[in-house]
């Protein structure tokens, strides 16, 4: 399968690759997908107290179009407001990274992984009040 | 030593065609073109002792008793297809029960289902974590209404050589035809058809150093006869049991790849033996969690399969782009499923999705197996720092007790 440049280009210089404090009460983390199913993508996101998403990273097991996928979405999400990067729809990801149809449920798991570390911030801000 | 990129390291996929074969086979595609099937004159003649002559050389490969057993075809697929349709509609009044495994190529298990389809009743064997169908099982399985068991040489995806022999003896002792799939282990591990009792065995080409596109079927003609029903209707070429204009320049080639198979296979077995372990030892060595898919004892000795764990094949596949090897992981699959071969040994489906096959063979040197395992570990390293399944693992959580949510 040829993959596209840009897939090429996050899968071999990944952005923001790595782990913020998930006990932190301003971080949110979402850790979806399965290994069974072969692709795991953990995503955080670092919010401040203005709701900017301020930092992201990730880590992702999976193939060289997941990798991708999750690279590209902590980048659009970084600087973003929590409520832009909910808008977000893995359709971007698709048509930006040019992901063939047999690669679309990576974008899922991309757009699946933001929605859970914002679920996962917002119920750690609701707890602490 | 430069290394000179890409690294073919894929040999179960296919073979390079060796210079010498190439030579023997230019003749036959403009001076002497004859059609093998023309009786009545020189071009003819000169086509069809070549084609005897490559029969005579294959035979010798196998140990058949005679050129006349064996069959040419299109490849593997076409033969495993004559054998086992061929045997199974002949062999109808007497049987309807066929016994095989869950590890056989696709054209075995799917001309099996076919089968099934039309009435008849297939047996898949399961193997153990080693890749190897117990004989004891195939025992078992035997029954008066079976007619034919297929059990392959040796693994495409994990390499491991079956029990051939010892299944044969069972065979043999009820009166059951045995075929195996030996395209992956003929030349390269023992393989006599006389003395494992195997009366049908598709071979190919292509996949020790001859050209694409021509395989063989043996047919064992006594002790006892095979009968088939053709497949192919035509001319009734290669004895009724394959119509068809014989491809004389593939054959020519695989005549001469089955002669130097058979005289520098073992050899070539012990280096190539020596370069596998060589690179296992290496990977295993400097990372930890690798893990051998299948017998490591009763293999293929160009073959390793190797899981790495918390990496995904298809991401390690693309890290390592200049060299070719091939993976089990679904992402590599039109079907998204990952490997049955895999999944059969009972590896869990996370490894199948982490397993690599490296394929070693004629033309792999010392220096590529170190240039290859120094990039597979360095990238290894560089993607298990980005799996969050090797942080977790570092951590000390226990996988299996994850809550994961599927997709």
């Amino acid at each position: 399968m040829a993959y596209s440049d840009k897939v090429i280009d996050h899968a071999e210089n990944p952005r923001n690759v790595g782990t913020l404090d998930k006990d932190d009460p301003s971080v949110g983390t979402g850790l979806v997908g399965a290994p069974a199913c072969g692709d795991v993508m953990r995503l955080q996101i670092k919010v401040s107290d203005d709701g900017v998403i301020e930092d992201a990273k990730f880590k992702t097991f999976g193939c060289g179009s997941a990798i991708a996928s999750s690279s590209l979405a902590t980048e659009w999400i970084k600087g973003k407001k929590v409520e832009e990067a909910e808008a977000l729809k893995n359709v971007d990801i698709v048509n930006e990274l040019n992901l063939p149809p047999v690669k679309i449920h990576c974008s899922v798991l991309a757009e699946d992984a933001i929605k859970s570390a914002i679920a996962d911030y917002r119920a750690k801000q609701a707890a602490k009040r | 030593m430069a290394i000179k990129l890409p690294i073919f390291m894929d040999y179960h996929s296919t073979t390079p065609v060796d210079p010498r074969v190439i030579e023997e086979m230019l003749p036959y595609f403009n001076e002497k073109f004859g059609n093998a099937a023309s009786r009545s004159h020189a071009f003819g003649w000169t086509a069809e002792e070549a084609v005897d002559y490559a029969r005579e050389r294959i035979g010798k490969l196998i140990n058949a008793q005679s050129e006349k057993e064996i069959v040419f075809t299109s490849g593997a697929t076409e033969s495993n297809n004559v054998a086992i349709k061929g045997v199974a509609e002949f062999y109808k009044d007497k049987g309807n029960h066929i016994i095989t495994s869950v590890i056989e190529h696709k054209a075995v298990l799917d001309t099996c289902k076919r089968l099934e389809k039309e009435g008849y009743v297939v047996t898949y064997l399961g193997v153990g974590k080693d890749g190897r169908v117990d004989p004891d099982d195939v025992k078992k399985a035997l029954t008066d209404k079976t007619i034919l068991v297929s059990i392959m040489l040796a693994n495409n995806e994990i390499g491991t050589v079956q029990p051939i022999e010892e299944i044969g003896k069972l065979t043999r002792e009820r009166g059951v035809l045995l075929h195996s799939d030996a395209v992956q282990g003929v030349g390269k591990v023992p393989f006599d058809v006389q003395q494992m009792n195997v009366d049908l065995a598709s071979i190919t080409a292509h996949k020790m150093y001859g050209p694409k596109g021509v395989g063989a079927l043996y047919v064992r003609r006594s002790k006892p006869r095979v009968r088939l029903v053709a497949q192919m209707d035509g001319g009734g070429h290669e004895r009724g049991m394959r119509s068809g204009t014989l491809n004389v320049p593939g054959i020519v080639g695989f005549g001469k790849a089955a002669e130097i198979m058979m005289n520098e296979g073992k050899e070539e077995g012990v280096r190539l033996l020596a370069m596998r372990e060589r690179l296992r030892k290496k990977l295993q060595s400097s990372l930890e969690e690798v893990f051998v898919n299948g017998s490591l004892e009763h293999r293929l000795p160009g073959n390793l399969n190797v899981s790495f764990a918390f990496v995904e094949g298809e991401a390690m596949m693309m890290a390592i782009k200049d060299v070719a090897v091939s993976s089990g992981s679904a992402c590599t699959s039109a079907s998204l499923e990952p490997s049955y071969v895999l999944r059969a040994l009972g590896v869990g489906d996370e490894l199948a999705h982490s397993s690599i096959r490296f394929g070693l063979g004629r033309y792999t040197t010392d220096e590529e197996i170190d240039y290859v395992s120094d990039l597979v570990i360095d990238k290894v390293k560089h993607l298990r720092n980005m799996s969050p399944l090797y942080e977790m693992y570092k951590d000390g959580i226990d996988l299996k007790s994850v809550q994961w949510v599927a997709h």
